[in-house]
């Protein structure tokens, strides 16, 4: 046996002892995911047991070195983990801007001070992040930035205003783009790190079109920072920015139609019926089913390689803007079919059957996956630029 | 198994791809059109690649060949489409391959050295109509004396021609079974026909061919084992040398977009260019991480095989034809003359799109796989 197999063996036994029942149930809403932080309600014991075991082991980082709260794992042995997790449909123990964000950022950036402080705290789901990047002056067009953090010695006084900021309202610290110099666009950035409740920090949640709120209008009026809080060096907060953009490019990517790995079709054909051959009794929609679903099956395959290829320095650095435009279309294009399978039923809005409306809601917040963390065509410029070496672009 | 090549892959790809582009590049497929060519392949080239020992890839060390993988014959593939490159490689040295060592027995003993040295030709005869339904059988194998009576008809059959041996699936009494067909054996005429590629395909007529009961591939009525593992291999290897295809078009327009001046601005420095060109990349790479995928469950001998091969003909059905067609939209009038080689790929691309099974039916694939 395999070192790899020896560990996948010991893998399978402590899931098997250690993950709840109730944790290995699909996430049906919002409730259902462990968001961590200081104002976090855990909604069973089994999301806190799961939590608290996961953390004791490492597996809430599987990936980040010991000192800093992970695992410590091989990018082979994250992926074993993955797919065992996988293979019992365990949900993930945590998740976090922290997690997905913050750490890859620190874990390049930060000083070791900063890496043991915040990674371990991360980890264990204690400070639930935010982060403080577009602006409403300031969406595709970043770096145009205008939130001021005026020197005043040993701290900044930082004044102006965030949009997009997602769970601003439930977060404990912002991870945010402040400009330091303005007399220099890209090298007058710094990225600062300030606790939520620091005052002169509001928050105003935005409604959606999908009628919920899951992002803010940050407002920031004379909120002191401490010098010591920030990442990288300051005024050169673009290159942490850029790094990090890189890094929620792939987990939206990852998140969208790497997500959920069922047929469509199979699951309409419940639905809708099948003809005397077996077939969804709807030809033409099944045969868009049928496509999305190979385009679905397809894009598993480019994201193993893409991890693959991303963990072990043999992707192209831009290659995560093409996942995550990828990803981001097919999901979008997966919530058309959602609705066109589910009819006038998954037009309802709140009632019970529908869990208040949950595909409707679903595929209004997906059309925003092609707009957050950088838009379709922003990543299109992005791979005619950096991959195709495309002149002027 | 991470889904790149490794050292040993890699140190393949970088023999294979230089020899291919030196000795067969798309000049060589116009000197062979030009000149009417009969056999549809270069036999001189064949021969080289005999000498780099490629005929024989897949073929188990204990018949002579390489005992390499579907991914190391893909790496080949990609070059053969890249290159646009007129080769046996396909039927013989995957399709084939891949019937006669999962039948083994006499024919296996008899062909796979005979392939792995670069002497045997095969081809496969497997469509019967203008479409890919390897299911619909109507070539029929009847027992006669001490063997069978092969009647029918099969069309598409690459190299049918010139081919050493053809494998043709017919109806037996209990099934399907595939049978090895020599050359030489009476009742058998092929009727090449220059397709839009250039390539040779055939339509082959069975009339009354008398075959010994040891032509059989595997077992009488049990057939269908065999012929999923030539599909499988041929579909993969098909979706591989397409990933090529699509990639030396796509190359050789983003290159263009760098070259050709309009308005005062290189057209590359256009937006609406831009982005078709960037999406299109995003297509090929997905396209390329699927067949890589199917390529490497076909190796595990993986359950999960079947689907991701359709899957994988499927999309790079999808991307290489995109990279086509906006190859000859981006080069604008000059990708419409002859001269220019990004036509050619058209070409290619289009034969290959229809070669076992095309976009809609592997998608059809999909889904009665997923049980819908």
């Amino acid at each position: 046996m395999s070192d790899l197999d020896a560990f996948r063996a010991e893998v399978r036994n402590w899931l098997e002892a250690n993950c709840p029942p109730e944790m290995r149930e699909p996430v049906r809403d919002e409730d259902d995911v462990c968001w961590g932080g200081r104002k976090f309600e855990f909604k069973n014991d089994a999301q806190k047991q799961w939590l608290e075991r996961c953390v004791e082991k490492g597996y809430t980082v599987p990936d980040w070195p010991k000192p800093y709260g992970g695992a410590g794992l091989t990018p082979e042995q994250t992926k074993v983990l993955k797919q065992e997790m996988a293979r019992i449909n365990a949900r993930p123990p945590l998740q976090s801007f922290g997690i997905w964000m913050l750490g890859p950022a620190l874990l390049k950036f930060g000083t070791e001070e900063q890496k043991v402080h915040y990674l371990n705290q991360i980890a264990r789901g204690e400070i639930r992040w935010c982060q403080g990047y577009s602006e409403p002056g300031s969406g595709s067009d970043l770096v145009s930035l205008q939130t001021y953090g005026d020197d005043q010695g040993d701290h900044w006084v930082v004044n102006g205003s965030k949009i997009w900021t997602s769970y601003a309202d439930k977060a404990d610290w912002i991870f945010c783009l402040v400009r330091t110099d303005k007399t220099n666009k890209y090298q007058g950035i710094t990225f600062m790190l300030f606790d939520m409740e620091s005052p002169g920090v509001s928050t105003k949640p935005i409604l959606l079109i999908s009628g919920n709120s899951p992002f803010c209008e940050t407002f920031f009026d004379d909120v002191k920072v401490p010098k010591d809080q920030f990442v990288g060096e300051v005024n050169r907060g673009w290159d942490v920015a850029k790094y990090l953009l890189g890094h929620e490019r792939e987990m939206i990517s990852g998140g969208g139609a790497g997500g959920d790995m069922l047929s469509i079709g199979a699951l309409f054909a419940k639905s809708l019926g099948r003809n005397e051959a077996g077939e969804l009794d709807d030809p033409i929609l099944r045969a868009e089913m049928a496509a999305f679903d190979t385009e679905v099956f397809a894009y598993r395959a480019m994201g193993e390689r893409f991890m693959d290829m991303w963990k072990t320095g043999r992707a192209h650095p831009a290659s995560s803007n093409m996942m995550k435009y990828v990803g981001t279309e097919l999901n979008k294009r997966r919530y058309e079919l959602v609705m066109a399978g589910g009819g006038s039923e998954a037009l309802e809005w709140d009632s019970e059957e529908t869990k208040g409306g949950a595909r409707a809601r679903s595929w209004l917040r997906t059309k925003a996956n092609s707009i957050e963390g950088g838009t379709s065509e922003v990543m299109l410029n992005v791979i005619a630029k950096r991959i195709l070496d495309l002149p002027g672009a | 198994m991470p889904l790149y090549h490794n050292d040993d892959q890699a140190m393949l790809k970088d023999s294979v791809a230089p020899f291919v582009a030196e000795q067969a590049p798309v000049s060589h497929l116009r000197k062979l059109r030009d000149k009417a060519d009969e056999t549809g392949f270069s036999r001189d080239l064949w021969k080289q690649f005999t000498e780099m020992g490629l005929p024989g890839m897949l073929v188990p060390e204990a018949h002579g060949g390489l005992g390499m993988g579907h991914m190391e014959a893909g790496i080949v593939l990609e070059e053969i489409g890249r290159n646009l490159t007129p080769s046996p490689f396909l039927a013989t040295s995957v399709g084939a391959v891949a019937a006669l060592a999962q039948a083994g027995g006499t024919q296996a003993g008899r062909w796979l050295p005979a392939i792995a040295s670069g002497e045997a030709i095969v081809a496969l005869a497997i469509d019967e109509g203008p479409k890919h339904r390897p299911d619909r059988v109507a070539t029929t194998a009847t027992r006669s004396g001490n063997g069978f009576r092969l009647d029918g008809r099969k069309d598409f059959v690459l190299h049918g021609h010139v081919a050493d041996m053809s494998i043709v699936s017919a109806r037996t009494d209990g099934g399907i079974t595939l049978f090895a067909v020599p050359k030489d054996a009476s009742g058998v005429t092929a009727d090449p026909r220059r397709l839009v590629d250039s390539s040779l395909a055939s339509h082959v007529r069975f009339d009354g061919v008398e075959l010994d009961a040891d032509a059989v591939i595997g077992e009488v009525d049990a057939g269908e084992d065999v012929l999923n593992a030539l599909l499988a291999a041929t579909r993969t290897g098909a979706a591989a040398e397409m990933v090529g295809v699509g990639q030396g078009a796509m190359d050789m327009t983003v290159n263009y977009l760098k070259e050709r001046k309009q308005f005062g601005k290189l057209i590359g420095e256009f937006q609406a260019l831009q982005h078709r060109a960037a999406h299109l990349y995003g297509e090929m790479e997905v396209a390329r991480a699927t067949v890589m995928k199917a390529q490497q469950l076909l190796d595990e001998g993986s359950e999960g095989a079947k689907l991701m091969v359709s899957v994988a003909k499927a999309k790079a059905g999808r991307a290489a034809n995109l990279a086509v067609r906006e190859g000859v939209q981006m080069h604008g009038g000059i990708g419409m003359t002859d001269e220019y080689d990004i036509g050619l790929y058209m070409k290619r691309d289009r034969a290959l799109a229809e070669f076992m099974g095309d976009v809609h039916y592997h998608i059809d694939q999909v889904a009665r796989m997923n049980g819908y």
